[in-house]
């Protein structure tokens, strides 16, 4: 329940709200009492007078009475909702900006469906207790002291004795939102994993529907599904055993007084109007008793969720601007490792002790085997990750001590993903620079060698992409990343593996495009083709995340056998028998040396060194 | 959004059809027994609570006045008996009815999942995950809504209203008829009411639907937000969006909230009439005091009952309007389906055909166009071509991922429209562009290509593609925990995980698009080797930009602009010297040029020549 006493302080941003809207309950319980006395009063005063004005009036008053009833009816459900909106709204604001900020290793161990569900199911069930909910509860609490306070003035032996049983209306009241909390976590944590589920299935459907899995995943959600509603059901459970009894319990106090009562009026130290007096006031505290459980219900409920809310509001950021960072001043592209090792969370050593120097304008080259660490090492660079050992720096800047929006402004990335959204194209590629005018738009379109395909689309520039991009084909995705990643004018590039799903013509032009660009820019490519690799300034080999050979491509090919062999390998793949060998081939270093490799096209490669 | 029109249900102008009530009243039909015992505990805990009163003003009237204390005890010891009957009664009371309403939400989410799993690929193309998810959760909470606090009181509170209202006309049919002359009005505000509070109630779920959507993007593509420093731009989007919401939901509130208090002060009006005409009636003596007393009492008692059945209206306009959208994803048809009468597909021998197809993934934008191919069994056929030409669409259309615009694709000289989907897919093993792991173990991963894989087979397959030298490195092995989308995982990783699924599924016929683009070479290298195994017997299509990866294909074809431009052996292509000649050459021509502007043709010649000949 301790979450609860966090909700004051999202409230008090609407206090204005929440204020007018028990004000507004006030007034409606009030003409609420008052309507019956008016009528009464009507029969009493109005017919027993033999007025017909004051007959009329009176009916005026009750038409008044009504009146503002229904004013403050209004104002109590329309402030209360606003005010318990207002608190939604500004929780999901603070959730969506804490998950936009928390680091790259808390979204790997987290679940989409689970920050989802938080998000919208349990942010809603807080919602619905910071309105209604607390609004009852703070009045059922109100009306139980207002009557108990009225009924010791009356007489505080019976009050006393109608309130014995309060001790253990508390202690099963208390025990039960105990035994419900687990349960309500229970459903929120449960329904998160159908979420989840769900999620998995809808962004995973191409891999559902190819391998004509739908029985399967159909019967982990019915499973799920299951176990969600067999947790529903302990919460019924819950209430059902729990509310009949605070009911009994509650009346067994009218029966208490009845009991003790009728023995005092029998030997005369209590009146019989006193007593039926008091039994009446009785009646009106039953109600806001019986109005428990339901709230408690409702209240525990919202403490489970809160507590998940705030489980997301309260992790530390492990990626966050140090206190003393200071902006990023704009840099020449210097980046140096030193001695950098680096694990991912919970897990094994990636890096070991890489160190290298990428001085500006220079072109680095990562190559090495699929999980070697290339991807790694390019992350610590705009620093998704904090290095474990060692420091990244760039212009001597530790990239710990800077400001993250200055640092990742000033570096452009195209991810191994190339991870697209909803809009158009054009929104797509100016991703980064929101206000971006159509003319560099193109220019950095063209640069990634897409225009030519966007302007073949009906709708050029303003052809929606589906989400995460899925109308359009691999290579036009990655073609659009580079162009989204270009048009930052980023003084340090890297390229994550971004033009592996395109075709040769089409990425040789894309280099031949982004040799220009990277000029006075420092970059980092990744990639598996030693053409693209081949012209850099510094080729770093990677093995397990270890740097194990560098140098540029000539002094590889001399003193590292691996690189020599991977360049052995593409050689021989691009090599043609003789006879077949054009002029335009003859050209290359690769068929004269290669003839020997060639093999019957069926047949398998000849293994390599 | 494409798929789904405005509304199943339903005009513009916010009125339901009468069938989406009647629709979701179906659902509780099942549980009609049920629902009947559950009234009937209603009935009896009611009575027992009206009970309770009554002996208690008998313990007073009669025993306590009396003095007659053992009379008294008797009767209170029937009133606990009264309360505990009550209590008994109301708790099973609660309990069927959180069944039955659990039971329900259970078997939509159920529903909705099935269908959404029979949706065809071109409705995913176009329609938010979130917005989905939205439905199966947030529309489907409305319903909840519905059923936890109307079901039970509703019998009840129309019983009373009903009681009334019988009351009031044999009291005095004048007076009575008297104060229902505010019932038109009554009525008349409900229907502008509901009108309203349809409309507004439409726009919470359709808004709470964009929030869901839009935050589904944002979580899921989060480290690109991250990499482009993009987090204030998005804050403000979803603030936007955000706002829309609350506002929206503030809207609704207004509207409801004006329902009780206008039929209140509808209703206090009856009230106000009756006081002034029927207080001037007893004035002339037309009529008697304890008429009118009685009158205006049941009046009061009015208040309760329609307060319930206000909040319920409401309740059920939300559900409405949730349950419109829910409707509106169930009865969207799959683009594709199993025709009736399609036959299971026995075990294929591979062939598969496309005569004269043409296909558009949008009406009037053709993707491919006139494609004729014919691969035999076993064969394995590569295709190339320039990004987006339609290679991955191609390959989509003989699993029947989309259907064909013109033209067929046959398999074994079947139409695939005729057979069962699953019979077809089942014995393709596709490697996606777009490669997708699970969350869950390596292990399960991997055996997703066929679930009765013993673990040794999973193993043999991960061998196969080379992926078991990492797997096995890691700590807990085939054990260790995918995270979602394999963020634990290199890309490479993740395609090899995905490669060695669809080889576990030992297929008929395989389809590999891009499987290793972002593998390394050497890697490649060694599957390639696997590979010439494993393509044995299968008919198999590879695609691949990196034309090393379709070298053991039997025939090449090259599309271009969904087009076959060329057809041939890898041989005979080249000595064509068309476009796959140039893509092929291209591969190294950049490397040639490098060479020769560096001047550099000889010193390889010198360095690498020696290595070559080690071997
Ligand atoms: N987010 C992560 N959490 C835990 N482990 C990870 C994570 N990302 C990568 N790894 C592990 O770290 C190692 C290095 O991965 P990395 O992505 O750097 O490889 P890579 O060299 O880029 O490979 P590829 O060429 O396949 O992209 C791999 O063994 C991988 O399993
Ligand atoms: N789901 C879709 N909805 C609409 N258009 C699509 C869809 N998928 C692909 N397209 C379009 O169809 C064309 C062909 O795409 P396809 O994915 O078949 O190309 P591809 O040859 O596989 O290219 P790549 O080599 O880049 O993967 C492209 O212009 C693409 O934009
Ligand atoms: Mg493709």
């Amino acid at each position: 329940m301790r979450s609860l006493l966090r909700l004051p302080g999202y409230l008090r941003h609407h206090w204005r709200s929440a204020v007018g809207a028990y004000v507004s309950l006030v007034v409606v319980t009030a003409s609420n009492l008052v309507m019956p006395s008016l009528v009464r009063y009507a029969i009493d005063l109005g017919i027993g007078s033999g007025r017909v004005s004051l007959l009329l009036w009176i009916a005026l008053g009750i038409v008044v009475v009504a009146c503002v009833r229904a004013v403050f009816a209004f104002l109590q459900g329309y402030l209360s909702e606003r005010a318990s909106q207002g608190v939604a709204f500004d929780m999901r604001n603070a959730l969506y900006d804490k998950i936009q900020r928390l680091s790259f290793s808390y979204h790997d161990r987290t679940q989409t469906g689970q920050l989802m569900t938080r998000a919208t199911s349990d942010v809603e069930t807080v919602r619905f207790f910071c309105g209604m909910g607390l609004l009852q509860l703070t009045n059922t609490v109100v009306m139980t002291l207002g009557t108990s306070a009225i009924l010791f003035v009356t007489d505080w032996r019976l009050a006393l004795l109608s309130l014995s049983i309060t001790p253990p209306l508390l202690v099963i009241v208390v025990g039960f939102s105990r035994k419900v909390q687990p349960i309500f976590m229970g459903i929120q944590q449960e329904l998160a994993r159908l979420n989840t589920i769900l999620q998995e299935n809808l962004v995973g459907v191409r891999v559902v529907k190819a391998f004509a899995r739908e029985p399967f995943e159909r019967q982990r959600f019915g499973q799920q599904n299951l176990t969600l509603f067999g947790q529903n059901l302990r919460a019924s459970r819950a209430f059902a055993t729990v509310f009949p009894i605070i009911n009994t319990l509650s009346g067994l106090g009218t029966l208490l007084i009845l009991w003790y009562g009728g023995r005092q009026v029998a030997s005369g130290q209590l009146s019989l109007g006193q007593l039926v007096a008091f039994n009446t006031y009785l009646l009106l505290l039953l109600m806001p008793l019986r109005m428990l459980g339901p709230l408690l219900g409702l209240a525990t409920r919202a403490s489970a969720s809160a507590q998940r809310v705030f489980e997301i509001l309260d992790t530390p950021l492990e990626i966050a601007d140090a206190p003393h960072a200071r902006p990023l001043p704009p840099i020449k592209g210097r980046v140096a490792f030193e001695q950098v090792s680096f694990a991912y969370f919970g897990g094994q050593k990636v890096l070991d002790g890489v160190s290298f120097v990428a001085e500006p304008g220079q072109v680095v080259a990562l190559l090495g085997a699929t999980g070697s660490g290339k991807t790694t090492i390019i992350n610590l660079i705009p620093r998704f990750y904090d290095v474990t050992e060692g420091r990244v720096t760039i212009d001597g800047y530790d990239v710990r001590d800077v400001t993250l929006e200055s640092l990742r402004r000033q570096i452009g990335i195209v991810l191994q993903e190339s991870m697209l959204f909803g809009g158009t194209i054009r929104e797509n590629i100016a991703f980064g620079v929101p206000g971006a005018s159509l003319d560099d738009i193109i220019a950095v379109a063209k640069a990634a060698h897409a225009h030519d395909f966007i302007m073949s689309f009906p709708q050029g520039y303003d052809t929606p992409v589906g989400e995460r991009g899925v109308t359009l084909s691999g290579g036009q995705r990655q073609r659009i990343a580079i162009a989204r990643a270009l048009l930052l004018d980023p003084r340090i590039l890297i390229l994550d593996d971004s033009t592996s799903s395109v075709d040769v013509e089409t990425e040789y032009q894309i280099q031949q495009a982004l040799r220009t660009l990277m000029k006075d820019r420092t970059s980092f490519v990744i990639a598996q083709r030693l053409s693209t690799v081949r012209h850099a300034d510094l080729i770093l080999v990677l093995d397990r995340g270890r740097v194990v050979a560098r140098g540029t491509h000539q002094e590889l090919i001399r003193e590292s056998g691996i690189y020599a062999e991977i360049y052995d390998l593409q050689l021989r793949q691009g090599s043609q028998p003789a006879g077949e060998a054009g002029p335009s081939e003859a050209r290359a270093p690769g068929p004269d040396q290669d003839r020997r490799g060639r093999q019957a096209p069926s047949q398998a490669p000849a293994p390599a060194c | 959004m494409f798929h789904m029109r405005f509304s199943a249900y339903g005009d513009e102008h916010g009125r339901y059809d009468p069938r989406l009530l009647r629709r979701l009243l179906g659902y509780l039909r099942p549980f009609a027994g049920r629902i009947t015992l559950g009234l009937l505990l209603v009935v009896i805990s009611t009575v027992m609570s009206l009970l309770g009163p009554y002996l208690i003003k008998v313990a007073i009237d009669n025993h306590i006045a009396s003095g007659d204390l053992a009379g008294l005890d008797r009767v209170l010891l029937l009133t606990l008996g009264t309360y505990l009957v009550g209590g008994a009664c109301f708790g099973a009371q609660l309990y069927l009815m959180g069944w039955i309403g659990q039971r329900v939400l259970a078997r939509l989410r159920d529903q909705i999942f099935d269908h959404v799993q029979r949706l065809s690929l071109s409705f995913f193309d176009r329609q938010e995950a979130g917005d989905t998810m939205s439905r199966l959760v947030n529309d489907v909470d409305t319903l909840n809504q519905l059923f936890s606090m109307g079901l039970s009181s509703l019998p009840l509170d129309l019983f009373t209203l009903v009681g009334i209202v019988a009351a009031m006309l044999l009291l005095n049919v004048r007076l009575a008829l008297l104060s229902f002359t505010v019932l038109p009005f009554m009525v008349a505000s409900t229907v502008i009411f509901a009108r309203r509070a349809r409309k507004a109630y439409r726009l919470t779920r359709q808004k709470i639907g964009a929030v869901s959507a839009d935050l589904q993007e944002s979580i899921s593509s989060v480290r690109v937000v991250q990499s482009f420093a993009r987090e204030r731009v998005n804050q403000e989007r979803f603030d936007q969006l955000n706002r829309e919401n609350r506002d929206a939901n503030v809207g609704a509130a207004a509207v409801a909230s004006s329902f009780f208090p206008t039929v209140d002060v509808l209703s206090s009006i009856g009230t106000a009439i009756i006081v002034g005409v029927g207080g001037a009636l007893a004035l002339r003596g037309e009529m008697t005091v304890g008429i009118i007393f009685a009158f205006l009492s049941y009046l009061t008692r009015f208040f309760m009952p329609i307060r319930d059945l206000s909040q319920l209206y409401n309740s059920l306009l939300s559900a409405m309007a949730g349950s419109e959208r829910i409707f509106q994803l169930l009865d969207t048809p799959p683009a594709i389906e199993d025709r009736p009468g399609a036959i299971a597909l026995p075990r294929l021998e591979g062939r598969i055909e496309f005569r004269n197809v043409s296909f558009a993934y949008l009406p009037g934008e053709p993707v491919l166009h006139d494609i004729n191919l014919r691969i035999e069994p076993g064969e394995t056929l590569a295709i190339v071509g320039p990004t987006g030409a339609g290679k991955t669409t191609i390959a989509s259309l003989v699993g029947r991922l989309y259907d064909v615009t013109e033209g067929a694709v046959l398999v074994d000289g079947h139409d695939v429209r005729d057979v069962q989907m699953a019979s077809l897919r089942s014995q393709m093993g596709v490697v996606l562009q777009e490669n997708f792991v699970f969350s869950g173990t390596v292990m399960d991963n991997i055996r997703y290509g066929r679930l009765d894989a013993s673990d040794e087979e999973v193993i043999a397959a991960a061998r196969l593609v080379n992926a078991d030298s990492f797997i096995e490195r890691l700590p807990e092995g085939y054990q260790t925990e995918v995270m979602e989308r394999g963020a634990n995982f290199s890309l490479g990783q993740r395609q090899l995980i995905a490669f060695a699924r669809a080889v576990l599924a030992d297929p008929r016929i395989l389809i590999l698009d891009e499987a290793t683009s972002s593998v390394d070479t050497r890697t490649e290298q060694l599957i390639q080797r696997a590979l010439a195994r494993l393509l044995k017997g299968r008919t198999s299509i590879v695609i691949a930009h990196r034309l090393s990866t379709i070298r053991s294909a039997d025939r090449v074809i090259v599309i271009d602009g969904g087009r076959i431009v060329e057809e041939g052996t890898h041989d005979e292509l080249m000595a064509r010297r068309g476009l796959y000649h140039d893509l092929y050459m291209r591969q190294y021509r950049a490397e040639a040029e490098e060479a020769e502007s560096r001047g550099l043709a000889a010193g390889l010649d010198g360095t690498w020549a020696p290595r070559l000949a080690e071997c």
